[in-house]
């Protein structure tokens, strides 16, 4: 126990799995390679981890690196890809980036310790992936223009801005209605759902405004009825994206102490 | 729809995932936000965490879009961290403004209201 040591090595983990997945040609955040350590008790629970420098890893260094996109990016990209790795293997509990210990001591020591959670979670996630759904309020054309009242110039332009103020929340309470009704039918298809706030327009980078924003755990013959559902029920009001299947982040969180 | 680099459940043997195609956002909202959330042994402060994701996702917003359209010059340029803890400063200023406005504005009206009662007493 005790603070890295200069030059020495930390323990990055990317993940809790059941099985030692295929990591041999894994490559990790900062270029590491990829390996586990397991732990000695009955459930054979196995952590997936990297050896990384303690230094570039410190809290000093995650702060600062954490504000750089490109160090960011790199590190997200390259853990998420082994998550992914890992959940090709069996059920996998993905950690949250940048969780460092500074041993694989440490490591093991966890595993033990919250054998019982772990293994709850991994039972929760076995044999299924995460799907998941944005929506947005679809653009709507702009109203017809109406005739020009060259009298009252000031009041046609008013009444035209009026008339967009009306279609434009129209617009969104029938978007709103019809993510309800999806987020409902998908639900009712998947073994859970998790659903988050939306996200303002200005971090998702999309005009319009986003009415779900929902992941839902399913099985391959959920992920298939899903699908169909999203087919099935293209609704005008909303813009929808899809993404996945992913290994279940949403759904491998553990209780809170 | 974009896969998370798992293999499309029943459509067989699924050509090898480009990792690049991913978007960053839904990986970056899932590698920050979600999954097993412990403190390691790094203790990166938690809040600091959830202020940096929000900032990040700023960023990110733009920076795919802007990318898409084959824009990357602060991919060479050393001075962006810099700039993103200017715009805070710049908030403690506006902020700081907005006060100076609003005391302003509270004497500005104790004034007027001083001159109304001085007519309403010569007219009365």
């Amino acid at each position: 126990m005790g603070a890295a040591e200069a030059g020495g090595t930390a323990t990055y983990l990317y993940a809790v799995a059941e099985a030692v997945p295929d990591v041999d040609d894994l490559t990790g955040v900062a270029g590491a390679p990829v390996r586990t350590v397991e732990s000695d008790d009955a459930r054979r629970l196995v952590a997936v981890v990297s050896s990384v420098d303690a230094e570039a890893f410190d809290e000093q260094a995650l702060r600062r690196n954490f504000e750089d996109l490109q160090w960011l990016e790199a590190a997200a990209r390259a853990h998420h890809a082994v998550v992914a790795a890992a959940a090709g293997a069996g059920p996998v509990a993905p950690v949250r980036l940048a969780t460092v210990y500074h041993s694989d001591e440490r490591v093991a020591a966890l595993l033990a310790e919250r054998a019982d959670e772990f293994a709850a979670v991994l039972d929760a996630v076995r044999g299924r992936s995460e799907l998941g759904v944005k929506a947005y309020a679809a653009a709507q054309a702009s109203p017809a223009e109406p005739a020009p009242d060259t009298d009252r110039p000031g009041t046609a332009y008013l009444r035209q801005r009026q008339q967009q103020r009306q279609q434009a929340a129209g617009a969104l309470e029938r978007a709103t209605a019809a993510a309800e009704a999806l987020h409902a039918a998908l639900s009712a298809r998947a073994h859970a759902a998790r659903r988050y706030p939306p996200q303002d327009p200005r971090l998702s980078g999309e005009r319009e405004e986003m009415v779900l924003n929902a992941a839902y755990l399913v099985d391959d013959a959920g992920a298939a009825a899903l699908r169909a559902e999203l087919d099935r029920s293209a609704d005008p009001a909303l813009r929808i994206e899809a993404t996945g299947p992913w290994a279940p982040y949403s759904f491998a969180t553990l209780e809170q102490r | 729809m974009s896969t998370g680099g798992l293999p499309m459940p029943g459509r067989g043997a699924s050509p090898a995932h480009r990792q690049e195609s991913t978007n960053l956002a839904d990986i970056l909202e899932r590698v920050l936000d979600k999954g097993i959330v412990i403190a390691g042994d790094i203790r990166v402060n938690l809040l600091e965490i959830e202020l940096l994701t929000i900032k990040i996702r700023l960023l990110v917003a733009s920076v795919d879009k802007a990318r898409e359209m084959g824009i990357d010059w602060w991919e060479h340029d050393p001075t962006l961290t810099v700039g993103q803890r200017d715009l805070a400063a710049e908030n403690r200023a506006l902020r700081q403004r907005i006060g100076e406005l609003e005391a302003a504005r509270t004497a500005d009206d104790g004034e007027l209201e001083a001159a109304r009662s001085t007519d309403d007493g010569e007219a009365g």
